[in-house]
């Protein structure tokens, strides 16, 4: 007995002694810390941080908002009337649609990276950037839509105007196919009062 | 000096309280600037021994972080809840701080400058640090808090426990010096540093060298002994942070907060102080002093300070380092440390040391 109480003073002391070398060890041991706002963690090559649209080259498929699984990215979009097309993308492409309208609410955002995928002019992209926080919510909503509210408007005229002009046109050639069928009708008219008989073959046809 | 004093103010009374003042000015001020540097130590100590920078903003390598925390509990407001005992509650900050300053004041920093040069020395030091208890106890129970009871029973219990062992290394040391003035314990070690406590004293012959591993076994029991009524880890059980919030001092916050932390802090070092006085020469330099030999008398007052402060704050280090090695113990383990171990090899150390003397 009075061995194991000699055995445990000395155990007692010995450990301590054993975890004091592992700290000071550890004294020289350089730090893992990062002083963050001057150092930084490198990102891997595909990190997936803030979404960025390069809407230069967005042609308002809505392929991406489809895609989102949260819903942040909200696209309204004008067809271009033919004397005010959007003209193309970088590639060549032509636009056939006014975006007038891109946001995407970051705070939604949960960094999938799904509408990256479907883009077919890859305009929608995902940057290194993930400092952005914000004192308001209302900021984390970013429009990335470059026309103001009066081109919208312009844009909006536009493609009425051209609707009207188009419907303006349709009713006018209606009337015309209708006014050329009557004249058709009554000089056919005139006509069968003189041959009957090949008004009647026409009918039948 | 209080004499000089009677003829400026004309009254004795008064000419003795400015004495007492002024003792007791640069104490407090060395507690003031041994605190802002201890935490900052320690925070870097504790960060270091596990891989980390810690505080690095303020000043060069945070040096001025303990500063702007210590400005930043200054601002804050002074809470005293409607359940407290409103006296007790404001008083027991206070009384451990003044018990804890009381004790530096019997402290020889230098051959020329001890706060009070009292002949019970150690003593009064044992007893004003049992006065802490009361403070704590005050400030458990006043909080009305059953996490800051639990602290302060626990503290009560482990100071009362190992005042035993530090009484006995204690009643040791005073055996072996013959006398309880901790400046005459220091004295006894002057020149060289075969002649400190722990080489077994100044004396000559067999007795000193039979004296050695008692002396050393007496120095480790009075460490364990001081660091545990210190509250210190591992032996931080009336603070744990984990079970019981934060202990006694829960309830308290902005200056009365730090004012527990002072004591806390002030504490370490009496401890390094109390185990340089008995086993490492106190003030006295290991080689001899530097303004001996250029001839300079003014010299050996700064570079006993140095040695003191030194040796000091050595032992600081070490109870540091000892906190970030050693978890904490618990309830049962604190108790048989103190009773079955420190206790039975401090009285065998005491009763071989009375041998040893009488040879």
């Amino acid at each position: 007995m009075i061995k194991d109480y000699l055995k445990n003073t000395w155990e007692g002391l010995y450990t301590v002694l054993v975890g004091m070398k592992i700290t000071w060890k550890h004294l020289f041991v350089p730090s893992v810390t990062l002083q963050y706002p001057e150092e930084r963690a490198k990102l891997p090559e595909r990190a997936r941080n803030r979404l960025f649209v390069n809407i230069n080259d967005c042609i308002g498929c809505m392929q991406c908002a489809t895609a989102c699984p949260v819903n942040c990215i909200d696209i309204e979009t004008v067809k271009g009337a033919p004397v005010d097309m959007p003209g193309e993308t970088s590639k060549g492409k032509k636009k056939a649609l006014w975006v007038t309208k891109f946001e995407i609410d970051i705070a939604k955002c949960c960094f999938c990276q799904l509408c990256v995928f479907p883009c077919p002019t890859e305009c929608i992209q995902m940057t290194d950037v993930y400092e952005y926080s914000e004192w308001d919510r209302d900021n984390l909503i970013y429009n990335y839509a470059n026309l103001t509210p009066q081109e919208v408007d312009i844009k909006q005229l536009n493609l009425e105007k051209f609707q009207a002009e188009k419907e303006a046109k349709k009713i006018e050639a209606a009337k015309a196919k209708a006014e050329a069928a009557a004249k058709k009708a009554e000089e056919d008219k005139a006509k069968s009062e003189e041959k009957p008989s090949d008004d009647e073959k026409k009918e039948e046809k | 000096m209080q004499n000089y004093l009677t003829e400026i103010f004309g009254n004795e009374l008064v000419a003795e309280i400015t004495v007492y003042v002024l003792n007791t000015i640069p104490v407090l001020a060395f507690i003031v600037l041994f605190v802002l540097f201890a935490v900052w130590l320690e925070r870097k100590v504790s960060a270091h021994m596990q891989d980390r920078l810690g505080p690095m903003r303020v000043g060069w390598h945070g040096v001025l972080q303990t500063v702007a925390d210590f400005l930043k509990l200054v601002q804050k407001e002074d809470i005293v809840a409607d359940a407290n005992d409103k006296a007790l509650f404001n008083i027991a900050p206070f009384l451990v701080f003044v018990a804890t300053l009381a004790t530096y004041t019997m402290l020889p920093f230098t051959s020329i400058f001890v706060g009070s040069n009292a002949d019970v020395g150690i003593f009064l030091v044992l007893a004003l640090s049992g006065a802490v208890v009361a403070g704590i106890l005050m400030a458990g129970w006043a909080s009305n808090n059953k996490y800051s009871l639990y602290g302060s029973l626990r503290a009560a219990a482990q100071i009362v426990s190992y005042e035993i062992p530090t009484a006995l290394v204690v009643l040791t040391m005073i055996m072996v010096y013959g006398t309880m003035n901790l400046g005459d314990v220091t004295e006894a070690q002057t020149s060289y540093f075969w002649n400190w406590g722990i080489f077994g004293g100044a004396g000559l012959g067999l007795g000193k060298f039979l004296l050695v591993p008692f002396m050393f076994v007496a120095f480790i029991i009075l460490f364990i002994s001081t660091l545990a009524e210190s509250n210190r880890t591992p032996f931080d059980l009336p603070e744990s942070e984990s079970e019981l919030v934060a202990g006694f001092n829960t309830e308290y916050s902005g200056i009365k907060f730090s004012m527990f932390f002072l004591a806390e802090f002030a504490n370490m070092f009496l401890i390094g102080s109390i185990l340089v006085i008995f086993f490492f020469g106190g003030y006295n330099s290991p080689f001899g002093y530097f303004g001996n030999l250029i001839g300079v008398d003014w010299l050996i007052p700064i570079e006993q300070l140095f040695w003191f402060i030194g040796k000091g704050m050595f032992f600081v280090f070490i109870s540091m380092w000892l906190r970030w090695t050693l978890p904490r113990v618990r309830v049962d383990q604190l108790m048989t440390i103190c009773w079955k171990y420190l206790i039975p090899y401090a009285f065998f150390n005491l009763l071989i040391v009375g041998l040893i003397l009488l040879i």
